[in-house]
């Protein structure tokens, strides 16, 4: 391939190659060139957004490994216990070949939890997608969720949350981002470090081939996906989640049975071996020199480029001490893993990749991992100015509020999700204690009262009308879901997708979004312990709502006295805490009634993290006392929403007596203000509640009680089983298409 | 009593079972890897689920191979209990312990929910805690597992009274709706004709806990229990 060819190929441009030379001091062969384009890649060089990632806290006291630091970030949980979490995009793929596309994504980040020595517990996933109306967008769909569960499934680590949002905005660029968390004990921690010259790299898992090349920099890091199908197609990588059992089990036994045995792991992801080996060499301040002779191929024939470029999967790169490669070797046989020794951890800071007695790359480490880093210049776009400064006090109310309400649950952003987490696992590993559609999902840690809340969160839409706003608000959302179970929040992990960072209106919502997740985390005490970053979700100029994807892990310090999803029974008092129950009309801003109503979003989406604040403490304090039977998040939909949702769970209705609902009436139905939580007490707790609230100074008001058989809520009355019918089988029925 | 669970690569309840019968009930259980070929000196065998091989091929018929899968025949042969669960299931279909098939579901969907099973007979090892048309509740993990057996099998199997669970309502009424996978007359769970291989869908090592949702998987373990404690 000629030069020019090459840097198209790897996207690199022509002044980051002139860079390279400079650097260099002389012009790079052909392997060196891909290798830069592998690390200097967006995917894997983070160069339009590290400056921003910066702004995000990372520290906290139980932080045992922050973001940027290894392959996840940890936190100290107590009791011996550390857990690991870590989200990660795989929007291209999916975009190219679904079911393939999100199996191996779901593979990809089983195996960053795996290098840090953590026994994956959970897996969530976060998925946007365009309106299921066009046929391509509901192939996208049912191949996402079929690769999700084709992939987890097979594993035996349950999938027990996530989100789903439909919208145009993701027509062409669908996301889907995959989250993991495992938990380790904290002597059993494991760092990616290749470390001690002279140890031992050896290569476990799959056979090398030719799937996935350019993975990392030709398609992650480009516009366009799908304009370019075919050709792009052999870099999507096909997923064996029979190996990454095994996989999974080998590791394990090796970092939690003989830890003394290895110095490090490392999983081998984006740009294969070549980011493997220079990701760990740079951890551990060494150099590295490989054999690619040595590495097991699938395909005959295969070039010194390819071999360091594929990105098969199932492979791990394990630094083993020196002297113990026959244990580690016999370890993987026993589990029926291929293996082989590749190379070394020299002391000269250089990777050295060599094809058997020939040298092929010779590269300083130091060089590969400090691409060109780029600042950008936002710019607001005219369109959300114009969408901001719509007045929403004229918006026109709905005739049927009753109506309404049926159709917002009916809604493909709202209604049911069954469809989709019932084809999943949720329950081996014995640890599942509230499943997938709560709040939050609840992972118990076997042989203490310990358990972990997790959750995902990220409204695309809020954060196209006001970045900052809409990227606190994830946050937020996100706190307000683990504390409807009882959890007190720990750690974010963050997957941010952006369009391309080279357009002024794109890094305009990138360093909103990121400013307002700082905000949010520095206001709630919460850090960022780890992350990942997906740009150029665009196609013809028009990219994806900025959506951050915040995953937050909060813990639950007894699992046996928790606020449990359909706890409720018939006289319980339901609260609302937080502001309302009449709102503004700027409440409306952004909010799913103005989508059913066929209108283009617009207003501007409001928070006051300390309100915010407050109320998760009033929360969590109220859960303390015990007097909450259990909790819901209101959010998309508004309170009549978020009630018709607790009634559903409950199988209550609900008896409101006649609330005040102020002079613009829909909006307080369903308007989305945020830190707003439903909390359902036993009879005769009230009064506490609202002691304990107004202590913590957060608005409550009292709404009703649960019992009967429909929900009356000011001028709606409907029986739960046409609330049900509305809110379960609408994907199905949106599958069928129009 | 002294369990062997085996693990074959690719199982994953292998941990759950082991689980419940050590931490929660007590007994004493073993990790078996599918190489060992010697059973002696357990009481029971569970064959745990999973997707032994990837279930590459089909569900179970890799497996079915595996060195362990000797000792297995044998340790059934002599009359010893032999509990499939899921994939387990479907080894012992593929290795013609139990009778029949267990094909795609019939919704060809991957079904996780926790479903009802109404107890048909009470007098063999596994349900023997159980009275008859008791319902259990617990849950289902499988994209395989619509049972089907010819009509002459299916004939002998309710002749003989094999038939041990059927999926239910939560009142016990076997219904088309009750059934998550087009099962053949809702067939959640079988047994041999000497009664001491079972092989079910449904996990009921993931209903050993109220906190994890339920505990009516008790039943099954404490079946085995009593009856060998009566033997």
């Amino acid at each position: 391939m000629d030069r020019e060819r090459l840097l198209e190929a790897i996207a690199l441009t022509r002044a980051e190659y002139q860079l390279i030379v400079q650097r260099l001091g002389r012009h790079p062969n052909e392997v060196e060139l891909g290798m830069f384009g592998a690390l200097w890649s967006e995917h894997c060089g983070y160069k339009h957004s590290k400056v921003l990632l910066r702004r995000l806290p990372s520290q906290a006291p139980w932080v045992a490994v922050g973001r940027g630091e290894e392959n996840a970030g940890v936190v100290r949980v107590g009791q011996g216990w550390c857990a690991a979490l870590k989200v990660e995009s795989h929007n291209h793929p999916s975009a190219i070949e679904p079911y393939q596309g999100a199996a191996t994504g779901v593979g990809g980040i089983v195996r960053d939890i795996l290098a840090m020595g953590a026994r994956p517990l959970a897996i969530l996933d976060s998925l946007r997608f365009g309106p299921l109306s066009h046929p391509r967008n509901r192939y996208l769909f049912a191949g996402v969720v079929g690769g999700i569960g084709g992939y987890g499934n097979c594993l035996g680590i349950p999938t027990v949350g996530g989100e789903l949002y439909f919208e145009e905005a993701y027509s062409h660029n669908p996301l889907v981002n995959a989250l993991c968390m495992g938990i380790l004990p904290e002597e059993r921690l494991v760092r990616a470090r290749a470390q001690g010259e002279g140890n031992t790299l050896m290569l476990v898992g799959a056979g090398t081939g030719r799937d996935g090349i350019h993975g990392a920099s030709g398609l992650a890091s480009r516009t366009d996906p799908t304009g370019r199908f075919e050709e792009l197609r052999p870099a999507v990588q096909v997923g064996d989640p029979f190996l990454e059992k095994l996989l999974v089990e080998a590791c394990l036994d090796l970092a939690w049975n003989h830890p003394q045995w290895m110095v490090g792991i490392q999983d081998l992801g984006a740009a294969g071996l070549t980011a493997a080996c220079v990701e760990a060499a740079a951890r551990g301040g060494a150099g590295v020199e490989v054999d690619i002779a040595r590495v097991p191929r699938r395909e005959e024939g295969m070039t010194p480029y390819e071999v360091m470029l594929s990105e098969s999967q199932e492979r791990m790169l394990i630094i083993v001490r020196q002297g113990y490669e026959e244990q580690v070797g016999r370890l993987f046989q026993r589990w029926e893993i291929p293996w082989a020794i590749i190379g070394k951890v020299t002391g000269d800071g250089l990777i050295r990749v060599k094809d058997g007695p020939y040298e092929v790359a010779c590269l300083p480490i130091s060089i590969l991992t400090d691409p060109p880093i780029y600042e950008g210049a936002g710019d607001m776009p005219p369109e959300v100015a114009a969408a901001r400064a719509m007045d929403m006090a004229s918006l026109p109310s709905p005739e049927d509020p009753a109506a309404t309400l049926l159709a917002l649950l009916a809604s493909p952003n709202i209604c049911s999700r069954r469809w989709v987490y019932q084809q999943y696992d949720q329950s081996v590993l014995n640890n599942t204690v509230v499943e997938a559609g709560a709040d939050a999902a609840v992972l118990r840690i076997k042989g203490t009262p310990l358990a972990l809340a997790i959750a995902t969160d990220g409204n695309g839409r809020y954060c196209y009308l006001d970045p900052q706003v809409g990227g606190a608000m994830a946050v937020a959302e996100a706190a307000r879901n683990v504390i409807c179970l009882g959890a007190r929040p720990l750690a974010i992990t963050d997957g941010l997708n952006f369009g391309s960072p080279e357009r002024p209106h794109v890094y305009w919502h990138m360093e909103g979004v990121i400013d307002g997740m700082a905000q949010a985390c520095r206001a709630l005490g919460i850090p960022v312990v780890s992350g990942n970053v997906s740009l150029y979700n665009e196609t013809g100029g028009q990219a994806v709502y900025p959506t951050p994807v915040v995953g937050l892990m909060g813990l639950i310090e007894d699992v046996y006295r928790i606020p449990r999803p359909g706890s409720a029974k018939p006289g319980d008092e339901v609260y609302l805490l937080g502001p309302g129950p009449a709102l503004p009309p700027q409440s409306l801003g952004g909010s799913e009634l103005l989508a059913v109503m066929g209108l283009a979003p617009r207003g501007r989406p409001q928070l006051d993290l300390q309100l915010e604040d407050r109320v998760q403490k009033a929360a969590l304090a109220a859960m303390k006392e015990g007097i909450v039977r259990t909790a819901h998040d209101c959010s998309e939909g508004g309170l009549a929403v978020a009630l018709a949702e607790l009634c559903l769970r409950e199988g209550l209705g609900l008896e409101a007596p006649p609330l005040d609902l102020g002079p613009y009436p829909h909006a307080s139905l369903f308007g989305e203000a945020p830190s707003r939580i439903l909390l359902v007490t036993p009879p005769g707790a009230g009064d506490k509640l609202k002691a304990l609230a107004q202590a913590c100074g957060a608005p409550i008001t009292y709404l009703g009680r649960l019992g009967g058989s429909a929900l009356r809520l000011g001028p709606i009355a409907l029986p739960l089983g046409s609330m049900a019918q509305a809110y379960e089988g609408a994907i199905e029925r949106a599958l069928q298409g129009p | 009593m002294r369990f062997a669970v085996i693990v074959f690569p690719g199982t994953w309840s292998d941990y759950d079972c082991h689980y419940v019968l050590t931490s929660i009930l007590g007994q004493e259980a073993d990790l078996v890897w599918h190489r060992q070929t010697d059973l002696a000196g357990y009481d029971c065998v569970v064959l745990p689920g999973g997707f032994s091989y990837g279930d590459y091929l089909r569900p179970g018929a890799i497996a079915r191979f595996s060195p362990v899968m000797e000792a297995v025949v044998k340790h059934a042969q002599a009359g010893r209990p032999v509990i499939g669960i899921c994939n387990g299931f479907q080894i012992l279909c593929e290795a013609g312990l139990l009778p029949g098939a267990l094909l795609r579901n019939e919704h060809l969907q991957y079904r996780c929910q926790w479903v009802h099973l109404r107890v048909e007979v009470c007098h063999n090892p596994f349900t023997v805690a159980c009275s008859p048309g008791q319902v259990l509740r617990m849950p289902i993990s499988h994209g395989e597992g619509r049972y089907y057996a010819d009509p002459e099998t299916l004939d002998s199997l309710k002749r003989e009274g094999r038939i041990v669970f059927r999926y239910c309502d939560p009142k016990g009424e076997v219904t088309r709706q009750a059934n998550p996978n087009g099962s053949l007359e809702n067939i959640a769970g079988i047994v041999n004709r000497e009664g001491n291989v079972l092989g079910m869908m449904p996990h009921p090592e993931r209903a050993c806990e109220a906190l994890l949702g339920g505990e009516d998987g008790l039943f099954i373990w404490r079946s085995l229990l009593r009856w060998a404690g009566s033997c």
